[in-house]
């Protein structure tokens, strides 16, 4: 088990635009996104249990010549309304920070 | 081949840029100077009032060297979105400032400004029609909803600015705006195939983010030609990678591989990223599809209420693990005496607390269930008047600092309450409300056009 945070490079939470959150799971070199991709552990469940919303609402993109995945949900409340608690939905990742996934991670 | 040269002073006017980058991107020999202004990421509120997103000489700083490099070497400058939302008052906030620094550096310029505000009887018309469409996850816009709106603005693609350029502007100051339609502007006009400048247009409406590290806000170059395009920040000590370019499309996307804009998508599945030397990248393969029917999408803000907001903590573990009946208990007394004092009920009023210590900044997405060993709550309110909104969040917190705590008996005062006075009127609140996009008659019907020579 290895925690996401751990072997990302960086994970972030940022709007796309005022109704949208996006999440970048980014890895710093190709082998360590190859090795998490091919474990096929991060899903769009995965993403939708942790944010306790329904898979039909994330949108999970694998960007390989970025080495990162990318998932999209829904904003509970979008930007700036009054009960939004985050402009710019930059601090909403933390919950993927300490993912726990079974990746065995290939480092020498 | 032919080429086109590009420069981003920043990613948002007025953030700043290092003057020697600026040079040395102007070394380089751009054709087009570009810079966006503006993000629905600022919030609502600028959109609804107009007002400015940076003070003054902010602007006044990052315009001077752009207006002067480009009025002296004869290159179009392009600004985008204006003062933050690109409504026509910031338009017009902006238009000063360029008459002030073009007057006081006794040149001379054509200047266009190019209007974005759209009338709630346009929309209307344009929604009778059946030619607006919501974008996910909003709903169908409703009549009610255009009527309500605080200000609507188009985002207009390239066209208008095609035009401007076209009709000899030396420096071009658009309301709302896609970011990277400043910068395919000039290829478009010039009849480049589309996809390299849109993609190097992508990277560049955010200045220095597609660097390795961008340590500041800071400048970024394209060399944008027939079949690819080479990316550099013009900072020596910066550079560009395969993949920190390749990377950027997940900035602020949904979608890395499509970027829809008003005239096309950009698709960048087929690209293909070459380190050519330390610190620039050569992109080939971006590809633009032409859409069908073309779109303008639509920005809209509403007037929520007025808000006022008191900030204070709590450290009594005794309250801490018992936050929750605490805060109901509260919310329960609060509600009867603004009935009786303001008169109002809910939802005549919004009344809120965040609690940071819990989940303050995720609210209900929040996994962690612990609490801390201390909590800041921001009490706030909003209702239709400064004066209620101040009267009910001033209640809750009186009413919050000495309720009874079951846990303890006697007089308790349970807030660490940092500010005297403690209520801070934030004035007007607003939120987004339209998301949707719009089938113009033709590109540029939306927007209107007016030349000034200085």
């Amino acid at each position: 088990m290895a925690k996401l945070g751990d072997l990302a490079r960086l994970i972030r939470s940022k709007n796309a635009g005022p109704f949208l959150l996006t999440f970048d799971i980014m890895f710093g070199d190709a082998e360590t996104y190859r090795t998490v991709k091919d474990a096929r552990v991060l899903t769009a469940s995965l993403i939708a249990k942790t944010y306790g919303i329904p898979e039909e609402h994330v949108r999970l993109v694998e960007y390989d010549p970025g080495w990162a995945f990318k998932a999209t949900i829904p904003r509970p409340i979008p930007s700036g309304d009054p009960l939004d608690t985050d402009i710019y939905g930059a601090q909403q990742h933390a919950p993927l920070v300490d993912l726990e996934l079974s990746v065995v991670p290939n480092r020498p | 081949m032919k080429e086109i040269r590009l420069l981003a002073p920043n990613g948002n006017l007025g953030s700043g840029y290092l003057l020697s980058s600026l040079e040395h991107g102007l070394a380089a020999n751009p054709d087009v100077i570009a810079c966006d202004s503006g993000s629905t990421d600022n919030g609502p509120s600028y959109l609804a009032t107009g007002e400015p997103y940076f003070p003054r000489p902010l602007y006044i700083r990052d315009l001077s060297h752009l207006i002067r490099a480009g009025l002296t070497r004869r290159v179009p400058v392009i600004i985008g979105s204006a003062a933050g939302a690109g409504t026509d008052p910031g338009v017009n906030f902006l238009a000063d400032v360029i008459r002030e620094i073009v007057r006081k550096e006794s040149l001379h310029c054509r200047l266009a400004l190019i209007y974005s505000d759209q009338s709630k009887t346009s929309i209307l018309d344009k929604l009778a029609a059946h030619r607006i469409r919501a974008l996910w996850p909003s709903d169908d816009l409703a009549p009610r909803t255009v009527e309500h709106a605080e200000r609507i603005v188009g985002m207009m693609g390239c066209e208008p600015l095609v035009n401007a350029l076209d009709a000899g502007a030396d420096v071009i100051l658009a309301g709302r705006a896609s970011d990277t339609s400043l910068f395919a502007a000039l290829a478009v006009l010039r009849g480049f195939p589309p996809g390299p400048a849109w993609h190097a247009g992508k990277i560049l409406e955010c200045g220095a983010a597609a660097a390795v590290h961008r340590f500041h806000p800071d400048c970024m170059m394209a060399l944008v030609r027939e079949d690819h395009f080479i990316v550099w920040p013009p900072n020596p000590e910066m550079s560009c990678s395969t993949v920190s370019v390749a990377a950027h499309t997940l900035y602020e996307n949904a979608d890395p591989y499509l970027m829809r804009e008003p005239s096309g998508t950009l698709v960048t599945r087929e690209c293909r990223y070459e380190q050519v030397d330390e610190r620039s990248v050569k992109v080939s393969g971006s590809q633009f599809q032409e859409a069908r029917p073309y779109t303008i999408k639509l920005e809209g803000s509403e007037f929520v209420g007025f808000h006022s907001i008191v900030i204070s903590g709590i450290r009594d573990p005794m309250i801490v693990r018992h936050l929750e009946p605490f805060l109901a208990e509260v919310r329960a007394r609060t509600e009867r005496q603004v009935a009786e004092n303001v008169g109002l009920t809910t939802p005549e009023y919004l009344l809120n607390f965040r609690v940071y210590g819990r989940d303050g900044v995720m609210g209900r997405l929040e996994p962690v269930k612990e609490p801390a060993h201390e909590v800041g709550i921001v009490f706030e309110t909003f209702a239709p008047s400064q004066e209620q909104a101040n009267s009910i969040v001033a209640t809750a917190h009186y009413l919050a600092l000495h309720n009874r705590v079951p846990q303890w008996t006697g007089m308790v005062t349970n807030l660490a309450t940092p500010h005297s006075p403690s209520v801070v009127a934030r004035g007007r609140a607003f939120r987004f409300s339209i998301n949707h996009t719009v089938e113009p008659d033709t590109p540029t019907e939306m927007f209107r056009t007016v030349f000034e020579q200085l």
